[in-house]
């Protein structure tokens, strides 16, 4: 049998652990921050002394509430809190607060725009609030060090279905997610801080002469970056495919079950993690210190309304409504205030595909420069709307349109006082775009003959012509005025 | 006059707030009386001897100073040490913790120091609360003050003894499973479990979550009383608390309740019950009827005491009792590894699992590490559902027997253990044997309601004997207000061990 009608499919479910941006973490009143000096956001209930007890942050169970609901999950009405037994140095009660068998939210499903411009709903099984753990420091030879500002930090654990067949889509779901979370203004979402992080199951289902075979599940634990990700599950399918074509029989789901697998970053490859002898058995048990959590309707429902719209449904609303392309579309909502900036521009009377073309250009370029969102470029949706406006009304050009944004984004001002004020307003008196027409038929002969001699050249030459007024009217003169008078004076 | 030693709390800050006496005098008094009787009785882990005396002198400073005194300004107290204090350590009797100091301090001791309230010291308990005699104690066993040779009960012990011994005006214990109320009954003194939520967690050491509470030890239910309304009421840093308000039981306990009905289960009055504590408990129902109380048969039909063919005793109450708490103890003695604070083995370690497993082995005692193997196995997986999720549903029957006996009664008169106090090593060699001491309490604590042991009478060998009075949520105003009826009544009030008489 030939290898060429072998069917491979990759089946891949992700769970993404989500921080939440909490002034204070779940269950005590410690600042929720990272990167600070160890141990310096700490108290007796994070750190799990003797006779204290949690006390639930309602902030965070309702930014969880949030993205279960805009996640399209059912959140339940009764809710409560398990322990999850395991003994680790960050952990200090050696139990996690998480919650096992009533999840917050269940059974909802993200919209994950693909690279090709469709989109795949990745079904979410379910969305559960917990804990987080401190973090060990292994920076010493002689000791390892326990940072405990972490623990207790709220952690959304999101698990999905196995619904991802390749690469490009377990990338576009978790970047989805990334793009959920920061849009609900719940979590930063940084990965650099760890407030995303991931971990794939991953196998094949190989069809092969009318069989499926299907490889052991391998869970990778514990990715902090995109590109870890996209290593990790490229890696294990051309890993696992070749363990299989070695033992056909003997690699498969039934023989071995489930692995675990840790990814080594440097190498770029994952590696075989032993079990310990016994499997872990996390003894969960409902917590007697912390009350069942009672979501009423009218709490869920304000919660709801609080979501509005979702990045996919806007992006739909510029492409039809605004009439940009896909491309600027999904560029304008990658966060929440940079497409509220145009919405508000528009519904100032601004045009929006010019308010797009500025946001986009310099906006774009500003932000990208100093890594933050276009919304954090500093312009406001009245000033964008004016400077639209101002475009559109010939009263400057695009080029004095873009030194004005970006003088906007450093110092403030109305539009109209910076055009005014560093002269970049457009000069359309016919008096003296003559003058400058004149000079530069003057100046350019070679270029005049062409014109008017009708050749191949002609199209060439009038605007190297267009383009000697614009340098002598210094950006100034208004183009369609040039326009007119050249094509006047050339006779053309 | 009479000794300082023989005023109750209430009558001993009548005497300070009018100037009879000074807190100091009545600090000093108490101490004196420690220094005398601790080394026979051994109820203490450890004496504040300075600081109670430089908070007494506060109280004399405050009231010559005008300023108004608070319910318990002077009244000298005994804390148990699962409680914690950032003053000195909070040991729970355990090596784990033998250095263990707090930097906070638990909601229901704050509460009694900003009354007035003098701590003297942190009594002895079974390890981490776990026992029913004192004897469990990492350190050393405490002794009855009415027979040294006996226990004192448990795990309360060191608070009933020292209350007994007139080393304090009063305590505070902590009940689980009848942690407060059969030591005050083996002790001769009134002891309350207040109803699940009444009293704020913050600041005990927990052992079973779901069923420990903070409870009064007393001379008499007036005292018991005045305790309680300075300890309830919701506290946000214990999410169990519930936000209810609390009543002036002193203002209501002298005020007989008219056609009370005192409900006798018979399901606890079987072959297993001593027939001496038989006799005394319908004794007082006979004193109650004679006081115009209803009697009334009711059924606790899970909360039965059936014997085998070898004669043993089983209840349904106790097995849940114990798969419950220890599966909650499992993972609340999870914390104790030696990593962050506590007991850290002093040999060389290879890993991380040995530094757990050596500082564990070595910091727990015998049943601390009896209970945790049993909790971590019920809760094991394969076992949750024929254990822990049972044991559940138990407990929500034994609740239901409860509120249908409540239907027809409005208190529940009941014994507070199966025996008086018995001998030191009597039970220690049958864990089992020992667990029955709590056969008639444990039911209390599964299902969240108030219990209050009363000394009921004085037995033939000389050892008191108690009964319980048992009430639905928040009823414990009727407890008081029919447990003083029956002090009232004739009952015995304010015993002190011969053997203690200042």
């Amino acid at each position: 049998m030939s290898e060429t009608n072998e069917t491979i499919k990759p089946v891949v479910g992700l769970e993404i652990h989500v921080e939440l941006a909490t002034a204070t973490k779940m269950f005590c009143r410690c600042r929720n921050r990272f990167g600070d000096p160890p141990n310096t956001h700490v108290c007796p209930v994070c750190i799990g002394m003797p006779g204290v007890l949690p006390v639930m942050n309602r902030q965070a169970v309702e930014y969880a509430m949030k993205v279960g609901l805009a996640l399209h999950c059912t959140v339940a009405g009764f809710t409560k809190w398990d322990r999850k037994s395991y003994y680790y140095p960050d952990l200090p009660k050696n139990y996690q607060i998480s919650q096992y068998d009533l999840p917050l939210s269940a059974d909802g499903f993200l919209e994950v725009p693909l690279p090709d411009g469709t989109t795949r709903k990745i079904r979410v099984r379910r969305a559960h609030l917990e804990e987080d753990a401190g973090k060990n420091i292994h920076d010493k030879a002689s000791h390892t060090g326990v940072d405990l500002n972490r623990a207790g930090v709220p952690l959304l654990e999101i698990v999905s279905e196995p619904d991802m067949n390749a690469v490009e889509e377990v990338l576009a779901y978790a970047r989805a997610m990334q793009r959920l979370v920061r849009w609900l203004g719940v979590s930063e979402a940084n990965m650099q801080m760890g407030h995303m992080r991931f971990e794939p199951n991953i196998n094949l289902h190989i069809t092969r002469g009318g069989r499926t075979f299907k490889t052991p599940i391998c869970e990778v634990k514990n990715l902090n970056s995109f590109r870890a990700l996209e290593r990790t599950v490229a890696y294990e399918i051309q890993r696992q495919h070749a363990e299989w074509q070695a033992n056909p029989e003997g690699y498969s789901i039934d023989k071995v079950g489930k692995e675990n697998r840790g990814y080594d970053d440097e190498a770029g490859v994952t590696v075989f993690q032993r079990e310990k002898e016994e499997a872990h058995d996390y003894r969960y048990f409902p917590d007697p210190d912390l009350a069942p959590v009672l979501v009423s309707d009218e709490w869920r429902g304000g919660l709801a309304a609080q979501i509005g719209e979702l990045p996919l449904a806007r992006r739909a609303r510029y492409m039809e409504r605004y009439a940009l392309s896909f491309k600027e579309a999904d560029a304008l909502t990658q966060d929440a205030p940079t497409g509220d900036l145009l919405d508000t521009a528009v519904t100032d009377g601004a045009d929006a595909k010019r308010c797009a073309n500025l946001l986009l250009g310099r906006g774009a370029a500003i932000a990208n420069d100093r890594g933050y969102s276009i919304a954090e470029v500093g312009v406001t949706a009245g000033q964008l709307a004016e400077l639209a406006k101002m475009l559109s009304g010939g009263e400057v050009n695009a080029t004095a349109a873009d030194k004005i944004f970006v003088k906007l984004a450093e110092t403030g001002g109305s539009p109209r006082q910076v055009a005014e004020a560093e002269g970049l307003l457009a000069v359309s008196d016919a008096g003296q775009i003559s003058a400058w027409v004149d000079q530069a038929i003057a100046a350019n002969p070679k270029a005049v003959e062409d014109v008017r001699s009708g050749g191949k050249s002609q199209k060439k030459a009038f605007g190297f012509l267009m383009g000697q007024v614009m340098r002598l009217s210094g950006g100034a003169a208004a183009p369609a005025e040039v326009q007119r008078l050249l094509q006047q004076k050339l006779g053309s | 006059m009479t000794s300082i030693l023989d005023l109750s709390a209430v009558e001993l800050r009548d005497a300070i707030a009018c100037g009879e006496l000074s807190a100091v005098e009545a600090a000093r008094a108490y101490l004196d009386a420690i220094e005398r009787t601790e080394p026979r009785v051994q109820a203490f882990n450890e004496v504040h001897a300075d600081r109670a005396l430089a908070r007494a002198a506060q109280i004399d400073a405050d009231r010559a100073a005008g300023k108004p005194l608070g319910p318990l300004a002077g009244v000298p107290l005994a804390v148990k040490d699962n409680l914690c204090m950032t003053h000195g350590r909070t040991t729970c009797s355990s090596k784990m913790l033998a250095e263990f100091r707090a930097p906070y301090t638990a909601t229901a001791v704050a509460k009694l120091e900003d009354a007035g309230a003098v701590v003297l010291g942190k009594t002895n308990l079974d390890e981490f609360a776990m026992g029913s005699s004192t004897e469990n104690s990492g350190f050393r066993p405490t002794r009855n003050p009415w027979d040294l040779s006996r226990v004192p009960g448990g795990s309360s012990g060191g608070s009933a003894a020292a209350v007994a011994a007139r080393q304090c005006v009063a305590a505070l214990g902590s009940d689980t499973g009848g942690s407060i109320r059969q030591p005050a009954a083996f002790c001769g003194i009134v002891g309350l479990k207040p109803t699940y939520g009444r009293v704020s967690r913050f600041g005990l050491v927990a052992y079973g979550s779901s069923l420990d509470q903070i409870g009064p030890l007393t001379r008499d239910v007036t005292d018991a009383a005045l305790l309680t309304r300075a300890i309830a009421g919701h506290d946000r840093r214990d999410s169990t608390s519930v936000p209810r308000d609390v009543p002036d039981y002193l203002a209501s306990v002298n005020k007989p309740i008219e056609g009370l009905r005192v409900g006798l289960p018979g399901e606890f009055f079987s072959d297993a019950l001593d027939a001496e504590i038989g006799a005394a408990i319908r004794a007082a129902a006979g004193a109650y009827e004679s006081a115009g109380a209803k009697l009334v048969d009711v059924s606790l039909p899970h909360s039965r005491i059936d014997r085998d063919a070898d004669g043993k005793l089983s209840s349904y109450a106790v097995a849940c009792y114990y798969i419950v708490a220890m599966a909650e103890a499992s993972s609340n003695l999870a914390r104790y590894d030696g990593v962050h604070y506590g007991h850290r083995t002093a040999e060389k370690v290879e890993d991380i699992v040995e530094l757990f497993s050596r500082s564990r082995a070595e910091g727990f005692g015998p049943e601390v590490k009896r209970r945790i193997m049993l909790g971590s196995y019920t809760l094991s997986a394969g076992y949750y559902d024929a254990y822990y999720n049972k044991a559940l549903k138990v407990r929500r029957l034994i609740q239901n027997d409860f509120d249908r006996a409540f239907e027809a009664c409005d208190v529940i008169l009941a014994p507070a253990s199966p025996t008086p106090a018995f001998r030191l090593g009597e039970k220690t060699s049958d864990p089992l044997t020992m667990y029955l001491a709590d056969i008639y309490t444990i039911s209390v604590n599964l299902a969240g309601l108030p219990g209050l042991t009363v000394p009921a009478a004085l037995g033939r060998d000389g050892l008191p004997i108690g009964m319980q009075l048992i009430g639905p949520v928040f009823s414990e105003e009727t407890l008081f207000r029919a447990a003083r009826m029956y002090e009232q009544a004739g009952g015995v009030r304010r015993l002190t061990p011969p053997a203690m008489a200042p």
